[in-house]
């Protein structure tokens, strides 16, 4: 009995296992038997060349590729042991727990303080006297409350690049998730704004379970403390980022973090 | 072949002044053009003032304010040909803006992708049919099923408001805002349907991976990011309802009076000067019906400004929502 309690409060952390995991556009096969499993609050990188399938596979996990006609996929992936492809899951309660931040920032063209009040608001999960300190405490949490505590009401268009994601992330927060999809986060910043959003990832992970996808080796290295290298749909190997980045097993992994391919 | 203004150039530089002047032409042919406009404006607005001065130095501001219409008398009042024009306008906007709305959310957002094309195609198609056509079909058959149906419902249900109050003859108001609603309605819902379908996809992502269902993201996240340019919709459809002559005519029972009544005929300004040019007989008949239409004018003008305002508000610091008009 109290072995079980144990278990499923271990299992409420955020936890992803991925089951034979399989996806595909129409004909294209993008996703080919994927299996790993991916730590509760620690950060996995997972790195390959354009087109290897990186996305598509964060997109699965909260499961956002639904929008797209004609997908079809086989296998599983669990998020705190349970399925995310069972039928008749509630895929609102699912994109509550696991959060997502974009490529490109895309905060709503509303005011910062609105922005990161949608989620909240929206699915009702504070009180509205709550709100404004929830606000603070995910602006806070995101390094960003010194910047813009002063022009809260103003439009979230008006931040510069790195503020805007970093506001994205600050929106996803305010959900509480378990998890944290990252796409690519900094792809679109600057050095400065990327090293600063690199040290919230690294700040956030005491708290969260975070997954980032990213095309920038050196990125993967600082941020993470497991690696999944993909390459043409596959998962090449997994394992200790260390270990990847020191010590590939594979010979295509190798290949691929030196710069001799993709 | 490339540069027809000067087939004799050997040298590159003799063609590039033979470009040159081409160039010339070009551009003095186009400000001709975009000049044109302002001084085509112009001269109607002239020609108007010229045509009701009578009316205008008679009545001055007077004639927006009185409400006597009575070319055995020569005395001319506006008043309840802008009333009506505003209120027929006012409840075609009220009925056709939300479903309009609701049609091009449901294309962009909901529908299966093969009907998406043949819903859009059909309600377009709204506007290819004639004024006088609507006229029609509303004296034949809408009319005899408002009144069996919605009239008597409307009087049965709510006949304590003013509003739905007095006899029911067919001919009225509220006929001819219903008419002009179906009328306007394709404008609204195709300029809407394409400013919905410009709004990022990462805009609709980001509410969806918040925990928004479809139907919170379209509304709460598509629809606000798009309604600088729903509002430029709204405006195109009321430009139309304001100037719409022929159906309205029809429909509205034409008689010069102010009612509370949506149920009692009205008159439009549009409608009034179709009909009553023709037959104007005295010189301060046709003054007034000049004024008229110059009030009319000066009624679009204001209300397009008004909309600009309103465009240029709700898009102030939000340069992407100003990105869909």
């Amino acid at each position: 009995m109290t072995e079980r309690i144990a278990n499923s409060e271990q299992r409420t952390t955020g936890a992803i296992d991925v089951a034979d995991f399989s996806f595909s556009y129409g004909p294209r096969q993008i996703l080919n038997n994927v299996s790993f499993s991916m730590p509760s609050k620690a950060v996995t990188a997972i790195i390959g060349p354009s087109g290897c399938g990186k996305s598509t596979f964060l997109r699965s996990i909260n499961r956002l590729n639904d929008l797209i006609p004609e997908t079809k996929h086989a296998g599983d992936i669990l998020v705190d042991g349970r399925s995310v492809y069972t039928r008749g899951i509630d895929l609102v309660a699912l994109r509550l727990g696991v959060g997502m931040v974009f490529q490109r920032a895309n905060p709503f063209p509303k005011t910062i303080y609105e922005n990161v009040a949608y989620g909240p608001t929206l699915n009702r999960l504070v009180a509205p006297r709550d709100l404004p300190a929830t606000v603070e405490r995910c602006l806070k949490q995101a390094a960003l409350w010194d910047e813009v505590k002063d022009r809260l009401d103003t439009p979230a268009t008006g931040l510069s690049g790195g503020q805007q994601q970093r506001l994205c992330i600050a929106r996803a927060l305010a959900n509480d998730p378990k998890v944290l999809l990252m796409d690519e986060p900094c792809s679109a910043l600057d050095p400065i704004a990327t090293q600063r959003v690199e040290e919230l990832i690294v700040q956030l992970k005491a708290s969260y379970t975070i997954v980032i996808v990213t095309h920038n080796m050196q990125q993967a290295a600082r941020v993470s403390d497991v690696t999944g290298f993909f390459d043409r749909g596959e998962l090449i190997e997994f394992g200790p980022t260390e270990q990847i980045f020191t010590a590939p097993s594979k010979e295509r992994t190798e290949a691929y973090i030196t710069g001799r391919f993709g | 072949m490339t540069v027809p203004t000067a087939p004799s150039a050997s040298t590159p530089a003799a063609a590039l002044q033979g470009a040159a002047a081409g160039d010339r032409i070009f551009r003095a042919l186009l400000t001709l053009a975009a000049l044109a406009i302002p001084v085509l404006l112009g001269f109607l607005v002239y020609e108007l003032v010229q045509g009701s001065e009578l009316a205008i130095q008679r009545y001055g501001f007077r004639f927006l304010t009185t409400s006597t219409w009575d070319p055995v008398t020569d005395e001319f009042g506006a008043l309840p040909l802008i009333f009506g024009t505003l209120l027929s306008s006012f409840l075609a906007l009220l009925i056709a803006v939300p479903l309009s709305l609701g049609v091009a959310i449901f294309i962009t957002e909901f529908a299966p992708s093969a009907i998406r094309r043949p819903i859009a195609f059909i309600v377009e198609l709204l506007a290819a049919i004639p004024s006088v056509v609507y006229g029609l079909w509303g004296i034949f058959v809408l009319i005899p099923f408002l009144r069996t149906t919605v009239f008597t419902f409307l009087k049965g249900t709510f006949g304590f408001l003013p509003f739905f109050q007095g006899p029911v003859y067919g001919q009225s108001m509220l006929a001819a805002g219903i008419i002009l609603a179906i009328m306007v309605m394709p404008y609204i819902m195709s300029v809407t349907r394409e400013v919905l379908a410009v709004v990022p996809a990462s805009q609709r992502e980001a509410a969806m991976a918040l925990g928004a269902t479809r139907w919170e993201a379209a509304w709460t996240a598509v629809v606000p990011y798009a309604r600088s340019g729903i509002v430029g919709a709204v405006i195109l459809g009321l430009g139309r309802a304001l100037g719409e002559t022929m159906a309205v005519t029809m429909l509205i029972g034409n008689r010069h009076e102010i009612a509370a009544s949506l149920f009692a005929p009205g008159y439009t300004m549009a409608a009034a000067i179709a009909n009553e040019f023709s037959e104007a007989s005295t010189d301060m008949h046709l003054a007034a019906l000049s004024y008229v239409a110059l009030v009319l004018f000066g009624v679009t003008v204001i209300v397009n400004a008004l909309a600009r305002v309103l465009i240029w508000r709700v898009s102030k610091g939000r340069q992407s929502g100003g990105a869909g008009l």
